[in-house]
């Protein structure tokens, strides 16, 4: 395939515009009074467009894009049914964390989820494993999504993986350094309409080359009626595996960090109201238009075997290149979105935790460290992206194998300390300690050696346990002091 | 602490807000279950088709997003409260 300049224009004067949204929040954090709080969390003034938008693009990833659309390919018509049980993502997300952790956020100037663990627990084991357990994921996530979109710049343009990977990566890394979390949640809005529209042309191409709606599931049925049923070809989407995947895509999700620290990140209920209503039809426009885009494929071009490679396919056969740039920008859109939220909150959890948290726990910074914590949070955020971009060139392979763990392994770790922290008043350090090393032990021994249990996604027995424990040891052990449990429960 | 006893005003509000953003997930996960596997059960040959889809796939997938968009959109308008996010001036935090 021969480079397309039409292909790239899209991409490039996309990229061109995180650079000036970058540049823009970087003049705002130079006026800024609090820096952390700036850099780390834009001083929690998203409104509900951006809220909406972030969240979602956060969330959807190259899989959404990519991985996803090439299974519904394969699978028909179930496949698209089991995406759309993340529906209620959204309202999940910031109705369950709510306004409890919006309110406590602010009271403990939390930026990050091991603030929170930190003054809810007061225990420095809770906060040292689940900082470890954060950076250690979101390192593998991050470089798994760099290699993803690199691979796809090179099938849809024809241009080195090594020149796209360079262009792509350095661009995420240059614009979140600069700009900070305001930067990631500005080019996250971005890169949530460049996903709408890239949707919207595929979806429009697709029907259009496939002659109607009712014309392409003709074909799919000729084809194999199996494609047309809930269970797929050979009852491969089975009932309890696909009711399992409601916990791991839907519930848990409220548990994942980069999604959760945007849940105290607003500017008020109005916002979150609004944020709630903009994002789930957002999330759900996107599930249903990329998935149904890998199953109308299948009609139009039905001889493909490998999945990854069948939504670039299907783009360059029903668009006209420019379209075919705007949707390359989409999923290249869904992968930036991701990674840049997790470089600022990885970044933003080593700060705390080196500069701040061990040096003097629970107290005040003097002025004068003002100005090392500027430059503290400007080079650590350069050095994991820095990292990140090296590990993605010649990836290990522990990072590749580690990545396969990651979205359930952070739903293990965080989902129960955020959510009995906030909800139950008995939740304790101990408890939380124990969840997390059972949840993470209990999720890598079953996802290597058990593969399903009972026919489910490894998660629903992964969280059993690490809820059944972390009830059992609180109970066992102190309760948290009053003081520590204040801020979270005095009106 | 008397005051914390009534958890009163926003937590309160807060605690409800919660349980009604899980209770209409599960409602969701009920909708979603019931039309696709009780109109998509049986053999591909007898399905009724809506617009081009298969009934399942139309109601579970299609309506279930359009409906509960708009139930969510109702959940915040009719049912979440506005309250302020800051302690205010004096607060000891």
């Amino acid at each position: 395939m021969k480079a397309d300049m039409t292909l790239l224009a899209p991409v490039i004067a996309y990229l061109a515009a995180m650079y000036g949204l970058a540049l823009w929040s970087n003049r705002t954090l130079a006026r800024s009074s609090d820096f952390m709080e700036e850099y780390f969390l834009g001083s929690r003034t998203m409104g509900g467009l951006v809220l909406a938008m972030t969240l979602v693009a956060t969330y959807t990833s190259a899989s959404s894009f990519i991985g996803g659309p090439g299974v519904a390919y394969s699978m028909g018509l179930g496949w698209v049914l089991l995406a759309m049980i993340q529906l209620p993502t959204a309202w999940l997300t910031l109705g369950v964390l709510g306004k409890r952790f919006a309110i406590i956020g602010r009271r403990i100037g939390a930026v990050n989820i091991n603030d929170f663990l930190w003054a809810r627990y007061r225990s420095k084991a809770v906060v040292f494993f689940g900082s470890l357990s954060l950076i250690l994921f979101f390192i593998a996530a991050m470089v798994a999504q760099f290699i993803g979109g690199a691979r796809l710049f090179e099938s849809l343009t024809g241009l080195d993986y090594h020149l796209g990977l360079t262009l792509f990566a350095l661009s995420v890394v240059l614009y979140t350094t600069v700009g900070g979390f305001r930067a990631v949640a500005l080019t996250d809005t971005i890169q949530g309409f460049v996903m709408i529209a890239g949707t919207v042309a595929i979806l429009w191409g697709t029907i259009a080359a496939g002659g109607g709606i009712d014309a392409i599931m003709e074909t799919l049925r000729q084809t194999d009626p199996a494609l047309l049923s809930p269970f797929g070809p050979k009852n491969f989407i089975a009932k309890p595996y696909i009711l399992s995947f409601w916990v791991l895509v839907c519930f848990a999700v409220i548990g994942l960090p980069h999604t959760a620290v945007r849940c105290m990140g607003y500017r008020d209920a109005k916002s979150m109201h609004r944020a709630i209503l903009i994002g789930t039809f957002i999330m759900g426009f996107l599930m249903l238009g990329m998935h149904l885009c890998g199953v109308f494929g299948r009609a139009v071009l039905p001889e493909l075997t490998v999945g990854d490679r069948i939504m670039p396919e299907i783009t360059l056969h029903v668009l006209p290149p420019l379209w075919a740039g705007l949707f390359l920008a989409g999923p290249l859109a869904a992968i930036m979105s991701t990674v840049d939220s997790q470089l600022i909150l990885a970044s933003a959890t080593l700060v705390k935790d080196l500069f701040v948290r061990y040096g003097r726990p629970g107290e005040p910074l003097p002025a004068t460290a003002a100005r090392t914590l500027r430059r503290a949070g400007f080079a650590t955020t350069a050095l994991l992206g820095l990292i990140v971009f090296a590990a993605s060139l010649k990836p290990p392979s522990l990072i590749v194998w580690i990545n396969l763990f990651a979205f359930g392994g952070l739903q293990a770790a965080f989902l129960w300390p955020l959510v009995l922290g906030l909800y139950w008043r008995r939740a304790n350090g101990p408890g939380a300690l124990a969840s997390m090393v059972t949840g993470l032990g209990s999720f890598f021994f079953l996802s290597v050696y058990v593969k399903r249990f009972l026919g489910m996604h490894v998660i629903v027995p992964t969280l059993i346990a690490a809820l059944v424990v972390f009830v059992a040891v609180s109970l066992a052990t102190r309760a948290p002091d009053e003081a520590t449990l204040a801020p979270f429960w005095v009106d | 602490m008397a005051s914390e006893k009534k958890a009163r005003g926003r937590f309160r509000q807060a605690d409800r807000e919660a349980l009604y953003a899980l209770a209409l997930a599960l409602a969701n996960l009920a909708w979603w279950y019931l039309t696709a596997y009780g109109l998509g059960a049986g053999p591909v040959e007898s399905y009724r088709y809506i617009l081009g889809f298969p009934a399942w796939f139309f109601m579970s997938s299609i309506v279930g997003f359009i409906l509960f968009a708009i139930l969510a959109a109702a959940m915040v308008r009719f049912l979440f409260k506005d309250m302020p996010l800051d302690d205010g001036k004096g607060a000891s935090w």
